[in-house]
């Protein structure tokens, strides 16, 4: 037998200072100061004096390389081939040369990807696969994602809204983004108990461990025809799915009663008020693809109150958090309903223990 | 433009409409380059219709010696869609930071090209370049066009996770700290955690150069290393006058939104009680010209944040005060081994770091890795009577 050439492995990733343009190699740790010179163009400013101009612009995240190919080749022709993504799926040129802003950007409007994103703008939403890609969602990220932001587009290219805005997207409580600390979330909710496949569940899973997998409890062991199986006490069912993470025999998808939830408020920069956790908004509106009106209508609305109502710096909690929560249900005409005081651990700390109430 | 009588897929022509860029339009243009997207356009077509995704559920695949990085999946309707019968994920670790050249992307189009669908996410959340969609047979070929490239896989399941950091000292002033080179040395250090899996789940490190976090480490990280200060703002009074002299409301937007009000503006000079700043940026992120953090730079280390799965969200709260900037990376190693360790102990399966914490108790954390308890980590004082107090002296 020849022998086999010797496998590289854990090398981990290229260091990032083969990818750092001349300019910040130059000026790393150097930087001073920065200004917004219009949506999506940052100028950042070193001790040195050089200028570093960045040019965001917004993306699907999932991207074909036919678009990659597209970024590479504008990068060549307008930075030198330097370019970086967000932790926000944007892309960003990095330009020391004023002049090839504008043509650049133009470049960027012609080829569909749209300037802008920065400061107290919706930046890009933060998502996850969907049905794209994953076997658990509920709904579909890329699909809800596309028609929110359509409908949002201006607030995209725009600086206009009292604070920076973030939306997330998540398809199934995993939530594989920062959905649980975003100013508005929009999150894929089960409502069904999972339906048991009795014929294939020992073949496929360990029963100990599926029932230790339930947070509240709710699975027990059980014969069915015979054979060793499990059962589900429907009313312990919170329809998190982590069962079926751990056991494929245990399906929650269900197209009647799968749909979307809203939740507002959280955030995770320290500035003003500490970071906190998004809160329910509206508990269940209908999983409607392609265009998902109902959720759409949901988000803008509530942008807009938003918009109208906050101070200056004020994110989405902020906001709520000085005007109650009563007014919040009052002025965007959502809905108040029993979903929306929590039953779970810790539940007393988010009831009202005060006489404080805005009449 | 598609054409509505012959068109397959009415569901998701409805989203190439509208000014957003499309994913619809990008598994379109990958069709080009390999005929796996269009059965992927067949079968999303088919979610649409039923509202229902058509995913297997996970699937061991992988490449040889590692136990993550790729995520199996299959499609329940192979019959109808065979071209992904197999639509295998790989996770490639990003450089840090998400910097590349023009050349780096193009080899990576190039492997994608031979070797899978050409459909990608920039990135996946955790920050992973996200390889979407190959057959079984071609992982171990990508891979070793990827490593010979100089790319290498990250994590999945129980594995470390790949550690991500904001853009920090590369083009930002307010990095209090190298982020770029500390998830690099971290991530290198880590290689065998990364790529088989030796926790009882997964394990997230995120590197924000200060407290704006703009990874979202504080909600996403099981450590989260976020930037901060000891000393003083650095204030530069003729800039302040010009934020003044251009419009800015000192008092109302920069000292009345001062979380602990330690600011006073008279009109002509800004005063900054040092002793009571948090140092949240707010009037920092308002006036970036004329106020910086301080000298004496380092970071907060907090631990435990996590999404709702399984036993509820977390954030992370505070394990370190402060760090000095060149101490992080021992400290954090130092750390680290003795939080896994106490984890690999008493965690259950796949309880993350901050749900042990909360089933134990963070005292009884803290005794277990070493760590004396501080103030600056509560919000406040336990408001009940029922302590655990010990019967024994401790040697």
């Amino acid at each position: 037998m020849t022998p086999q050439p010797k496998r590289i492995t854990d090398i981990g990733p290229p260091h990032y200072e083969k990818f750092l343009p001349p300019i910040i190699k130059r000026n790393y740790g150097q930087w001073k100061y920065h200004e917004s010179l219009a949506p999506g163009v940052l100028c950042h400013v070193s001790e040195s004096g050089e200028k570093l101009y960045t040019v965001r612009a917004g993306s699907p995240r999932l991207l074909s390389i036919q678009t990659i190919r597209l970024f590479a080749d504008l990068a060549d022709k307008y930075c030198g081939g330097y370019l970086r993504f967000t932790s926000r799926n944007n892309v960003e040129f990095l330009l020391d040369d004023p002049t090839r802003i504008e043509p650049l950007k133009k470049d960027l409007r012609e080829a569909g990807f749209p300037v802008g994103g920065t400061n107290n703008a919706i930046s890009n939403v933060v998502h996850t696969q969907g049905w794209v890609h994953c076997h658990s969602s509920a709904t579909d990220a890329s699909g809800l994602v596309k028609s929110v932001m359509d409908a949002l587009f201006d607030q995209f290219t725009e600086e206009k809204l009292p604070a920076k805005l973030r939306i997330a997207v998540a398809c199934c409580l995993n939530m594989c983004g920062a959905v649980h600390c975003s100013d508005i979330a929009i999150l894929g909710i089960h409502r069904r108990p999972p339906k048991i496949l009795h014929n294939i569940l020992p073949k496929v899973c360990q029963a100990p461990t599926l029932i230790a997998s339930c947070p509240t409890g709710a699975i027990r062991p059980a014969t069915v025809d015979g054979k060793q199986s499990v059962e589900v006490v429907e009313e312990q069912c919170m329809f998190c799915g982590n069962c079926y993470t751990v056991c494929p025999a245990m399906p929650l998808n269900d197209p009647e009663n799968d749909g979307i939830s809203i939740w507002v408020g959280g955030k995770v920069s320290n500035a003003r008020t500490a970071p906190k956790f998004t809160k329910l908004a509206i508990p269940f509106l209908p999983n409607n693809p392609p265009r998902w009106p109902e959720v759409v209508d949901a988000v803008v609305n509530i942008v807009n109150v938003y918009a109208q109502n906050a101070k200056k710096f004020e994110r989405v909690g902020e906001w709520i958090e000085r005007i109650g929560w009563p007014r919040f249900f009052q002025l965007t005409g959502i809905e108040f309903t029993r979903y929306h005081i929590d039953d779970f651990k810790n539940a007393g700390q988010t009831y009202a223990r005060s006489t404080h109430i805005r009449f | 433009m598609a054409d509505d009588t012959k068109s397959k897929t009415k569901l998701l022509d409805e989203l190439e409409k509208g000014p957003w860029p499309s994913f619809v339009t990008e598994i379109k243009k990958a069709t080009a380059t390999n005929p796996m997207c269009e059965d992927l356009l067949g079968q999303l077509e088919l979610s649409y219709e039923e509202k229902k995704g058509h995913w297997k559920h996970g699937g061991i695949v992988g490449v040889l010696g590692y136990g993550g990085g790729v995520i199996g999946r299959y499609s329940d309707v192979a019959e109808q869609f065979p071209k992904v019968a197999h639509f295998h994920t790989l996770r490639i670790n990003q450089p840090s930071g998400w910097f590349y050249t023009s050349d780096a992307l193009r080899t990576l189009c190039d492997i994608w090209e031979r070797h899978g669908s050409g459909l990608t996410n920039m990135h996946g959340s955790t920050g992973d370049i996200v390889f979407l969609g190959t057959k079984t047979d071609e992982l171990e070929p990508t891979f070793k066009e990827l490593t010979e490239a100089g790319f290498d896989l990250g994590g999945s399941g129980s594995c470390m996770r790949t550690p991500s950091a904001c853009a920090g000292q590369a083009r930002c002033e307010w990095a209090c700290y190298d982020t770029l080179k500390l998830c690099n040395d971290v991530t290198q250090a880590y290689q065998d955690e990364l790529h088989r899996p030796p926790f009882p789940y997964k394990f997230k490190i995120k590197c924000s150069g200060c407290p704006n976090d703009c990874v979202a480490s504080i909600a996403r990280a099981d450590l989260s290393v976020i930037g901060t200060w000891k000393d003083e703002i650095q204030q530069d009074d003729g800039a302040v006058a010009e934020y003044a002299a251009g419009g800015l409301d000192i008092k109302k937007d920069v000292c009345d939104r001062c979380p602990t009000r330690c600011m006073d503006w008279d009109g002509k000079k800004l005063t900054i009680n040092n002793g009571e700043c948090v140092r949240c940026m707010h009037c920092i992120n308002v006036m970036p010209k004329a106020l910086r953090p301080g000298k004496e730079r380092g970071a907060t280390i907090l631990i435990g944040s996590k999404a709702p799965i399984v036993a509820g969200a977390l954030l992370s709260s505070v394990l370190v005060p402060f760090i000095p900037a060149a101490e992080l990376f021992d400290t954090i190693k130092e750390l680290l081994s003795r939080v896994w360790e106490f984890w690999d102990e008493y965690g259950k399966n796949r309880e993350r770091v901050g749900e042990l914490i909360q089933r134990v108790g963070m005292a009884n954390f803290l005794d277990g890795i070493g760590l004396e308890p501080a103030p600056e980590m509560i919000a406040a004082p336990r408001d009940n009577p029922y302590i655990f107090f010990r019967t024994k002296e401790e040697k």
